[in-house]
């Protein structure tokens, strides 16, 4: 692609360096750990679900009596293979219930060798796999057979609080031409360190994101697809205590887009650090197994920093977040990362400035589905202007070759979406992509103009905030408030305690099988 | 030739004085068609609208229908005999409370808030901390000068009471989104009794908030401020600065 704003390539070089630096200086860390929630994550995958007779999930209970004896360091892999090896008959879900029923006590039992532990882990952990390779396999087939529609992909969100009627909303935004639904989790689940179980059917603007909700909307959602005749991708929300496991969760049920992002948690959330870093490894690299494209949580530094004075933190997180999901084994046409429409309406030639950080995002991610999220922080309540403000965001995104376009409502501020109000943001959005589908191919910006000095001075600011980051490190330069203007303590925040170190004999089998042996082990 | 408006009998004003026209948006669930614009002439008929006109109409895809209309209403306003409840402080924005801190406070002023008791829901509480506050109002962590602690959830009062006294703190702000079985009014009331079993209920200001919360309650409850639905930030800020100067906590 030839450059529009004439990027400077060496620059863009020095600070994806040094946000690679950053990442595997974390890496280092995150090797050296396992969390509560990275757990119940294989133990999900290994076909443990259900909840006990007071509605605790069983990868919970099962996690918290191997913590309880001190055994975690070694990992759940270890300790239900050797059950397994034990008794014979059993399969994983039997294992979990017998603890669960107090009739087994994982770390009493007699203990196998490692070997044997590992082989057999190793042929159970296989069907889950399998069952992965399968929806992979399915969405590939839609894609082939049905289609999609053409980019920007047009992403609206459902938050009913009751999963039944998010469907109908879905099937409707479908209808209209939707080809992204988003299922909005209740505000407090980010911070549950479990995950609910079953359909439900209430929740604070959003319903709870669990296993049974996901497979209802998806059977929703392909059956409206088909009868429209194009794939209609499905997201949730993996950020949060339970990173990893709702990851496993929209692998096992074909979530196709999930909001993926450690520093979100860390800085809007106050999740711990240490916790949720370790959870986003593994989160990331069951997303890029699965076929999942990430969505970064950048947008939201720019709702409470200034989308022009800070805008330089949306590259350098950007750029953090491309390092980590590389190591995770992500690739990049499955990272959407995240910016958003969020300029102050009064600035004087705040849709100039718009247009030149979009273009630079574009052109310096261009296998990137990025994700553009519309103004939120200056909608007003004034449905008339924002709808005019949403139009502006579609433009930008014509224009710019965005992929994943989070539409505006014109209702942003007041309410959840209302049934019309997602029909005109879906008018609004299609009529400008037809109307200007092709306009940004005709244009080449002036040699030496505002947006190209826009974008280059960008580029050198985040350059220059990833030098000192690489020499800080990216714990420090969280709790010094470097990114959005909020601080974070390392042994702060929430989750902490679920944090573990790994022993040397600690095995993740999902790691192996899903990064192809190549492990960070 | 000015027309003279009757501030006892106003009405809706679209282009001539008094003709009453109001623009309506709304969906019905019925599928697109003669009968549906006709239904919706009928409710606007039922809502005291005269000569609704149906200016748009589409089918949202579902068997439900979108339509714009426009109308006359008949009824009118006496607009000289409205009287509106005013709250005793101005509300500032984040703005004014933080200018407000640095002109009358002159150091910084710590909140503590939490979802005490068995309340798991942290909605309130983090629309009016965190960071990222709540449709466009930044929470107190944003303030300057204002120093506050989110405790989250199912925090016991005997912590929160704890804390609020090892952080010196200014006041204190209790959240309870679940009010079933009036679990609320027994976890706030606890609260109260706790504190002033402490001796140390006037060294702080006590507020509790949630959809179901009002100052009425919160008064009768023993706090000093209750803080219902569409409370921001900035609602609790402003009564919190000036809380501190009227009761020369500074």
């Amino acid at each position: 692609m030839e450059s529009k704003i004439n990027l400077d390539h060496g620059l863009v070089k020095e600070a994806r360096n040094h946000a690679k630096s950053i990442a595997l200086d974390m890496q280092s860390f995150i090797d050296e750990h396992t969390t509560v929630s990275v757990e119940r994550t294989i133990l999900r995958l290994l076909g443990i679900d259900g909840v006990d007779d007071i509605d605790r999930p069983l990868p919970n209970v099962v996690v918290e009596s191997i913590d309880k004896a001190g055994g975690l360091d070694l990992g759940v892999s270890y300790w239900i293979g050797n059950a397994l090896l034990e008794y014979p008959n059993k399969t994983p879900q039997d294992i979990a219930e017998m603890v669960t029923n107090n009739e087994l006590n994982l770390t009493e039992i007699n203990q196998h060798s490692m070997e044997d532990i590992r082989e057999k882990i190793f042929e159970v952990s296989k069907k889950g796999i399998q069952v992965i390779d399968g929806h992979r396999e399915k969405r590939e087939e839609y894609l082939k057979t049905i289609g999609e529609g053409p980019r920007p992909y047009l992403y609206v969100i459902v938050a009913t609080g009751n999963i039944y009627e998010d469907v109908i909303q879905a099937k409707a935004a479908v209808k209209q031409g939707a080809d992204i639904v988003a299922v909005i989790r209740t505000t407090a689940q980010s911070l549950l360190d479990y995950v609910p179980y079953g359909a439900t059917t209430e929740g604070f603007g959003g319903t709870y994101a669990t296993q049974e909700n996901f497979k209802i909307m998806r059977e929703a959602l392909d059956e409206a697809g088909e009868e429209v005749g194009r794939y209609i991708r499905l997201v949730n929300y993996a950020s949060g205590l339970c990173m990893p496991e709702i990851a496993a969760m929209g692998a096992l049920e074909r979530l196709d887009v999930m909001l993926n992002d450690a520093l979100y948690g860390i800085l809007f959330r106050d999740i711990n650090m240490q916790r949720t870093l370790v959870d986003q490894f593994f989160s990331r690299v069951i997303n890029g197994y699965s076929g999942v494209i990430i969505n970064t949580g950048e947008d939201n530094y720019l709702t409470t920093s200034d989308a022009f004075e800070e805008a330089h933190t949306v590259l350098a997180s950007q750029l953090i977040n491309e390092q980590f999901a590389l190591l995770a084994g992500l690739p990049e046409e499955q990272m959407g990362l995240g910016h958003a429409f969020e300029m102050n309406p009064n600035l004087e030639n705040g849709f100039v400035y718009e247009l030149a950080q979009a273009q630079m995002a574009r052109e310096i991610f261009p296998n990137a589905p990025l994700k553009y999220m519309p103004p939120t922080k200056y909608m007003t309540g004034d449905i008339f202007k924002g709808n005019v403000q949403d139009a502006l965001f579609n433009m930008v995104s014509i224009i710019t070759k965005q992929d994943i376009q989070l539409l505006g409502m014109p209702t942003e501020a007041i309410h959840t979406p209302f049934l019309q109000d997602r029909n005109l943001a879906i008018e609004n959005a299609k009529y400008i992509f037809n109307n200007m589908r092709d306009l940004g191919e005709e244009i080449t910006f002036k040699e030496g103009g505002m947006i190209q000095k826009r974008a280059q001075q960008v580029l050198e600011e985040a350059e220059t905030m990833l030098k000192d980051i690489d020499n800080e490190g990216l714990m420090t330069t969280i709790e010094k408030g470097k990114f959005a203007g909020i601080k974070r303590a390392k042994d702060g925040g929430k989750g902490l305690d679920g944090v573990v170190k790994k022993d040397s004999k600690y095995f993740n089998p999902f790691i192996d099988l899903m990064l192809g042996g190549e492990s960070h082990e | 030739m000015s027309n003279q408006i009757d501030l006892t009998k106003i009405k809706p004003y679209g282009d001539t004085l008094n003709d009453g026209y109001i623009q309506f948006s709304f969906t019905l669930p019925v599928p697109f068609g003669d009968e549906a614009d006709e239904a919706a002439k009928i409710l606007l008929a039922k809502m005291g609208i005269k000569d609704a006109s149906v200016a748009h109409s589409k089918d949202l895809g579902i068997g439900y229908t979108f339509f714009v209309v426009y109308g006359k209403v008949t009824q009118t306003v006496n607009y000289e005999a409205i009287e509106v409840p005013k709250v005793d402080n101005d509300v500032m924005d984040k703005y004014g409370v933080e200018d407000f801190i640095n002109e009358k406070i002159k150091r910084e002023i710590t909140i503590i808030g939490a979802c005490s008791g068995t309340d798991a829901h942290t909605v309130g509480i983090d629309a009016i901390m965190n960071m990222k506050g709540y449709d466009g109002h930044y929470g107190l962590e944003r303030y300057k000068n204002v120093n506050a602690i989110n405790m989250g959830a199912q925090v016991p009062n005997e912590e929160l009471i704890a804390k609020a006294i090892e952080e010196d703190a200014d006041a204190i702000i209790i959240s309870q989104i679940v009010t079933q079985k009036d679990v609320h009014i027994k976890n706030l009331t606890h609260f109260i009794e706790l504190i002033e079993a402490e001796g140390k209920r006037d060294d702080f200001i006590l507020i509790c908030g949630g959809p179901r919360i009002g100052h009425e309650l919160a008064k009768e409850l023993g706090f000093d401020a209750g803080f219902g639905r569409g409370s921001f930030a900035e609602d609790v800020a402003s009564f919190v600065v000036n809380q501190i100067v009227d009761r020369d906590l500074i």
